[in-house]
């Protein structure tokens, strides 16, 4: 009996601390949680078969474990969303070879079996490949190729997922060598969709994919026996469902719109080439001395960091430069859009690593009403989020989108390094605007100067010593 | 395998699992959507107990090959996914905490 009662305090501890993830207060300790109730299936499961096979227990143990723990203390915040996608494409792989090892097995399974052992490596390979596929993306070492966007790619999806399932059949019927081209099909739809989704939708898809090694782990689960592992999996596929729709609501976009519209921006042809430099009118420039001026004199500043802060790593002289302001009674707040960053919440994550308290960040509509009354607009590495056009202009693929709308502040500045169009390779209007200025150049430097510039002007040697020495 | 799962008992165990799972997470702030992404990634890495249940059942070496392979991706899966979670998590603080 205690294999039994381990296995359903795993289950209580699981659903614990997939409910606390989502609370602020309660997310650390639940993830907690969530691993102790891991150790605790893996203690039920040994007290039930035994210690049979150890060595080679050991070994996966040791490696997978090691390496999983050396990257995660290695890899750096901004690397975050490829890594959940490689994490979640190794899950995923672990569910494909998973399967098809029970499959070698001497002991025949039965029909529901064979069809568990099936969906886990369908729905295994394409988590993995198409996992890898997101992680390249975002680093940068995939594009998003012309010939993706055509037409004709459904028609290739089409086939190949027609294919798979001719292959499922050929199994079914007895015929178990199908189980490799049921592989490599699978892989290459996993690559297939994936491919053609363009950057900016790229979270959408991990958190996609992470639903369903969820399923494919709750396959898996079906495979072997185990009811533990089918609602583990069952509860993880469900879970990011959810929170696949809660992204897509943030984005505006549907999610049959992400998997088969396309990348957005990409499809007027060579437009994010033509949409560069020359397309832009009328902008004006200033230097960080000018901006330190008009900062100097505001009473309400805000903040709105991107990717592009972070990939600077400036999230610390930004900090040191909210400090300052507040010491001379300036009110400073940023404004984090809920995809800010390369995936929701990733901003957060970045800001919280340079110290910034999170009730300074305000959410979009919350501060969305405040910009009227703010004097600065501060937009760093941000670009498709603060972008206008989403708002006025039914062709841009943006429109709909809920953007941070910094063009109702008295003045803007936007710290970048040239007029280049954003991540999704739209421009953007607010460039063009009156109010605004571009401050050209590295976000880290840009701050740096304007730090220095600010404590030249004497600000934040406010009475009685209250800020210098700290 | 364990014999005791029969097929409709495991449809049960699926269908209310997932109805869990929908119901567990409603409203999150978009402050923990990538925290909550990358807990519920390491989760995923359950899959683990069936590379376990493989190793013990194989009756050759290359077969157990398999299933060290499978627990070994897993692992990576999900030792590392809650480490950085933690990471993530650890970094959150309220103002003045510091």
């Amino acid at each position: 009996m205690g294999e039994l009662t381990l296995e359903l305090g795993a289950v209580l501890l699981l659903a614990l601390g997939l409910k606390g993830l989502a609370k602020i207060r309660t997310a650390r300790a639940a993830n907690g949680l969530a691993a102790l109730a891991l150790l605790l299936a893996v203690v039920g499961l040994l007290l039930q078969q035994g210690l049979d096979g150890w060595p080679w227990m050991l070994l996966g143990l040791g490696v997978g474990g090691g390496l999983g723990a050396l990257l995660a203390f290695k890899v750096a915040m901004t690397a975050m969303p490829e890594t959940v996608a490689l994490f979640n494409g190794c899950g995923g792989l672990s569910s494909l070879l998973v399967a098809i090892g029970a499959a070698q097995l001497p002991t025949p399974l039965n029909l529901l079996g064979q069809v568990s052992v099936l969906a886990s490596v369908l729905v295994g390979s394409i988590t993995f490949s198409g996992s890898l596929v997101a992680m390249g993306k975002l680093q940068e070492w995939l594009g998003t190729p012309g010939w993706t966007q055509k037409p004709q790619r459904h028609a290739i999806n089409n086939t190949l997922a027609v294919a798979t399932l001719v292959c499922c059949g050929l199994v079914l019927k007895g015929m178990a060598v199908a189980l490799i081209p049921l592989t490599v099909l699978s892989l290459l739809l996993g690559v297939g969709l994936t491919l053609p989704v363009g950057g900016a939708d790229m979270p959408v898809v991990i958190s996609l994919l992470n639903s369903y090694s969820g399923v494919a782990a709750a396959a898996a689960g079906f495979v072997v026996g185990s009811e533990l592992l089918i609602v583990a999996g069952a509860m993880v596929g469900a879970a990011g469902l959810i929170l696949t729709q809660v992204m897509c609501t943030a984005m505006n976009r549907s999610l049959t719109s992400v998997l088969f519209g396309g990348a957005m921006g990409a499809a007027p042809a060579g437009g994010a080439d033509g949409a560069k430099e020359e397309g832009y009118k009328n902008v004006t420039s200033c230097s960080a001395e000018e901006c330190a001026l008009t900062l100097e004199a505001a009473e309400r500043v805000v903040f709105v960091p991107g990717y592009g802060l972070a990939v600077a790593q400036a999230q610390h002289s930004l900090k040191e430069l909210a400090k300052l302001l507040e010491q001379q009674g300036i009110a400073v707040s940023y404004a984090i859009h809920p995809v800010a960053g390369r995936m929701p919440g990733h901003m957060n994550v970045l800001l919280a690593e340079a110290d910034v308290p999170y009730d300074q960040l305000i959410e979009m509509d919350t501060i969305n009403p405040e910009f009227p009354r703010t004097d600065v607009v501060i937009v760093l590495g941000a670009n498709d989020v603060v972008n206008p056009r989403a708002k006025s202009d039914p062709s841009s693929p943006l429109y709909g989108m809920p953007v941070l709308e910094v063009d109702q502040a008295r003045s803007v500045f936007v710290v970048k390094r040239s007029l280049g169009s954003g991540y999704a390779g739209i421009r953007n209007d607010l460039f063009e605007l009156p109010q605004t200025s571009m401050v050209f150049g590295d976000a880290k430097q840009v701050l740096q100067t304007l730090l220095q510039e600010l404590r030249a002007l004497g600000v934040g040697k406010v009475p009685a010593g209250a800020g210098a020495g700290r | 395998m364990s014999g005791a799962l029969s097929g409709t008992e495991a449809l049960w165990v699926l269908v209310l699992g997932s109805l869990l799972g929908l119901e567990l997470i409603g409203k999150v702030p978009p402050t923990l959507h990538t925290p909550l992404m990358s807990g519920a990634n390491a989760i995923s890495g359950i899959t683990l107990l069936a590379a376990l249940v493989l190793i013990a059942e194989a009756p050759t070496p290359a077969l157990r090959l398999v299933g060290a392979t499978a627990l070994g991706f897993a692992l990576f899966n999900v030792v590392g996914g809650f480490l950085v979670t933690d990471r993530m998590l650890a970094m959150f603080k309220r103002k003045g905490s510091n």
